[in-house]
């Protein structure tokens, strides 16, 4: 069992939880992230490991609810333990050797971002971050992301705090003012990293994205978490999840996220709407 | 008394009603058709069938055991070499075999040695019996893959006096027991019981640890194990390259089948993890992975097609199985093979492309090459396409522990029979070794690594 030792509400809908995993935080690197299940019934789902602490032996995890089994990780409290907890999995990311990145997050990427915006700051990287999202409360890390950029650009799409507008317009900006980015790192809502990897295109400066393919087991055995890569198929799971944004399908990424729709609002009602043990009404 | 010439039948649900279930369908031999069957047995001085088993279990013996009633000894023979009787009765192909080898067959059926294994078995497991843990003095061993070759290596290794660890990428013991062969031909609640049995002969079981990911191969070394076995299988899906494949609706079989046994989504929305079956599923492929899926996808609801390339001669999976699927309902067209899986605006699945096939030469393996049949493409509607054309070995260990040799498969290069790899102190068996093969010549492997283990540890320590 993995236990919960701390939790957090960053934001209503974005919780923080600090798990006991001695094995994981002995070896995770930025960019690898961890599969888990909640109980016997859960399904396995991937979070990023947003942070962690090899001396307490502990990771945290950032996730934003959006349907029945990030809901119920999120009604769990402190001292409530993780049935599963499996990792580190992915390929970390690539950190050394950039002079100048911009690190872009959009809505809930913001969280899988931070452990690369940190670890590009500690490599010595002058690192610009620009964090949106939807609206003012939705806003996460603020404090934690100016901790590690040398500048920190924040937009809302309803204009309740900083740029009015969406974050690819700051991208835009500064890849004028500056002629000497050599990367850009773009998490987020997948038509969010498909904007800024077309916008970095056009300035032909190299684009990283990190993507959410619909996962099981996490090691590269079901297939299912494939993607098309400049052509070819990819295991997000064992070849990324970081890739040249320039060369990823995003459309076929949309599609294959939208193939349970049906069965993620049918969990989602039974559970919640007819009398369940949730708090969420 | 003459001798019976037909295998005592074995009773089965029902195929009507049990395509709308997942229990078991083959419910197994009472006691009385149990000794019926026994009696067919000649107690041959020179048993033939023994040579067909991987294991070399003394099949004349067990049998002879059922005969006198002394079910205790008849189990006791059979562990001897077989530390997963129920499971081995229930999923050998026995066809290919121990029974193709008894002599019984030669002018009639031969003596049901399986199902008569299984009944030992299980009415072993319905009893209520102790075991005693043993003292683990001879030092730390690790074990990788609690499938098969793993589980059983842990056991003979426990027994000898090892302290044994399993380390086990998912959350559940039995490798392929568990994620790939469904409810109604394995119950998971058999595998369980076993890996039960080895628990309480002291072997630790670490679930949800990945070596290569959550420590490597020296790693294990550094923390002080003697030896380790490694017994990852051929988990990796094998994809056809053909355009569509990344479709909604084509699952490689390894998906389909680790969503519906692992995670239980038959049990959906009660268990969470969803499985999308339309109304028509072609599967390809002819082992059984793929009547397995075959027979997953009718109990969901589907109208089920079976895609193989060459004619039904030349399929690989269990005659029983093929059988079963026939009986429930599932169709084959033979000698086709998909060339394009067709989707509409959503990118969803809604029709294969195939082409005729024809046989021509014998290739490696014996079988006779399929040669496509210029301009026979035809089309068929349907909502998924099931992948199971194979699968190749996991690379996740080899890729991290660079010092053990592969071969151009992947899989590991192994010096000798007892599966010692080109890395000091480690072994490998099972599917990783072979290539996928069979659960019984997995445990074998997983056996001969447990006894080469002991020997090399006891010589270390001499010299
Ligand atoms: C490598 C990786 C890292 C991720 N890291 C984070 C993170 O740090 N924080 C965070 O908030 N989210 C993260 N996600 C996304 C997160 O896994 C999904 O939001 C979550 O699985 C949704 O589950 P649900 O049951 O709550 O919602 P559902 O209603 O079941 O699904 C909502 C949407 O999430 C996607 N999804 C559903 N099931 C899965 C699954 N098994 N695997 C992946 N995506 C799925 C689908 O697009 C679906 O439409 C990550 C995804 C990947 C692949
Ligand atoms: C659907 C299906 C049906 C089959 N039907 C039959 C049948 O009827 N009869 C028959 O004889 N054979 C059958 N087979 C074949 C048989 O199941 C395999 O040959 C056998 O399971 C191989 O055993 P193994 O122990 O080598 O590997 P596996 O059973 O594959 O077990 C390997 C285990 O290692 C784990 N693992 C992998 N990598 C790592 C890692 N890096 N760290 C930790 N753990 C890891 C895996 O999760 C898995 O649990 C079938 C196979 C399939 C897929
Ligand atoms: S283990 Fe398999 S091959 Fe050996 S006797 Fe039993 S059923 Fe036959
Ligand atoms: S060959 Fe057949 S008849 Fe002879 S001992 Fe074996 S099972 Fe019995
Ligand atoms: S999640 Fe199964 S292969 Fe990636
Ligand atoms: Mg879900």
């Amino acid at each position: 069992m993995y236990r919960i030792i701390r939790k957090k509400v960053l934001a209503p809908t974005m919780k923080l939880i600090e798990v006991e995993a001695p094995d994981i935080a002995a070896k995770v690197l930025p960019g690898n992230f961890v599969i888990l299940r909640i109980d016997e019934k859960g399904e396995r789902i991937p979070l990023t490991v947003a942070d962690y602490d090899r001396k307490k032996g502990t990771i945290t995890l950032i996730f934003q609810e959006v349907g029945y089994t990030t809901k119920h990780l999120g009604r769990l409290e402190e001292g409530d333990a993780l049935l599963d907890l499996v990792g580190p999995l992915g390929e970390h990311m690539q950190i050394e050797g950039y002079k100048k990145v911009i690190c872009v997050g959009g809505g809930s990427g913001t969280a899988l971002l931070y452990p690369k915006t940190k670890a590009f700051y500690e490599a010595g990287a002058k690192v610009l971050t620009i964090t949106g999202a939807r609206t003012k409360e939705l806003l996460i890390l603020l404090d934690e992301l100016d901790a590690v950029s040398d500048e920190l650009y924040v937009t809302t799409d309803d204009g309740s705090y900083g740029h009015h507008g969406f974050v690819t317009d700051i991208l835009k900006e500064l890849l004028d003012k500056h002629d000497d980015v050599d990367l850009v790192v773009a998490i987020g809502p997948v038509p969010m990293m498909k904007a800024c990897a077309e916008l970095t295109r056009e300035y032909g400066v190299k684009c990283i994205v990190s993507l959410n393919a619909i996962m099981v087991d996490g090691t590269g055995m079901c297939g299912g978490c494939r993607v098309i890569v400049g052509g070819e198929t990819k295991f997000t799971c064992v070849d990324g999840p970081a890739f040249d944004g320039h060369l990823v399908d995003f459309d076929d990424l949309m599609r294959r996220l939208s193939y349970y729709k049906k069965h993620e609002e049918e969990v989602l009602s039974n559970e919640c709407c007819s009398g369940g043990e949730c708090k969420c009404h | 008394m003459p001798l019976k010439p037909n295998k005592t039948p074995m009773p089965v649900q029902d195929s009507k009603e049990r395509i709308k279930n997942f229990n078991e369908v083959a419910l197994g031999y009472s006691e009385a058709d149990a000794l019926k069957e026994a009696e067919r047995c000649l107690n041959c001085k020179k048993p033939l069938c023994k040579q067909g088993c991987p294991v070399e279990v003394p099949i004349p013996e067990f049998i002879q055991a059922i005969k006198e009633k002394d079910y205790e000894k008849a189990i006791e023979i059979l562990k001897s070499k077989n530390n997963l009787p129920a499971i081995c009765g229930r999923v050998c192909p026995q066809e290919n075999q121990c029974e193709k080898y008894c002599v019984m067959g030669k002018k009639h059926e031969p003596v049901a040695i399986g199902r008569l294994e299984r009944w030992v078995a299980d009415w072993d497991l319905n009893r209520k019996k102790e075991v005693k843990s043993i003292e683990a003095t001879k030092g730390k061993v690790a074990v990788v893959g609690a499938g098969p070759a793993g589980l059983t290596a842990a056991a003979d290794l426990a027994k000898m006096g090892y302290k044994v660890t399993v380390f086990e990428a998912f959350h559940k013991a039995g490798g392929v027991l568990v994620y790939g062969i469904p409810e109604f031909r394995l119950p998971k609640e058999i595998v369980k019981r076993e890996v039960e049995y080895i628990k309480q002969l002291g072997v630790e079981l670490k679930l949800n640890f990945i070596i290569g990911k959550t420590k490597t191969i020296d790693e294990l070394f550094e923390d002080g194990y003697e030896a380790v076995f490694i017994a990852t299988g051929a988990g990796l899906p094998r994809f056809m390259n053909i355009p569509g494949e990344n479709l909604n609706g084509v699952y490689s079989a390894n998906e389909f089948l680790t969503r519906v046994n692992l995670m239980k989504a038959y049990r959906f929305p009660e268990y969470k993890t969803p499985i999308r079956v339309g109304k028509r599923v072609a599967v390809i492929g002819g082992g059984n992975v793929a009547m397995d899926a075959a027979r997953t996808a009718l109990r969901l609801g589907a109208e089920s097609y079976v895609i193989y390339r060459r004619s039904e001669k030349e399929m690989p999976a269990r005659l029983e199985e093929i059988h079963h699927a026939k009986e429930e309902g599932v169709k084959f067209k033979f000698l086709a093979n998909p060339v394009e899986i067709i989707g509409n605006e959503k990118g969803e699945v809604i029709a294969i492309k195939c082409i005729d096939m024809e046989l021509g030469e014998p290739d490696e393996s014996g079988r006779r090459r399929p040669i496509p049949k210029e301009g026979s493409e035809w089309v068929m509607e349907v909502d998924n396409v099931i992948i199971a054309i194979g699968n190749s070995p996991n690379p996740l260990v080899p890729r991290t522990t660079p010092d053990i040799e592969t071969t151009k498969w992947g899989t590991i290069v192994v010096k000798n029979e007892d599966g010692e790899t080109t890395k000091e102190g480690v072994f490998a068996g099972g599917d990783i070794v072979t290539g996928a093969a069979t659960v019984i010549e997995a445990m074998g492997a997983g056996k001969r690594a447990a006894r080469a283990i002991d020997q090399y540890l006891t010589n270390k320590k001499i010299m």
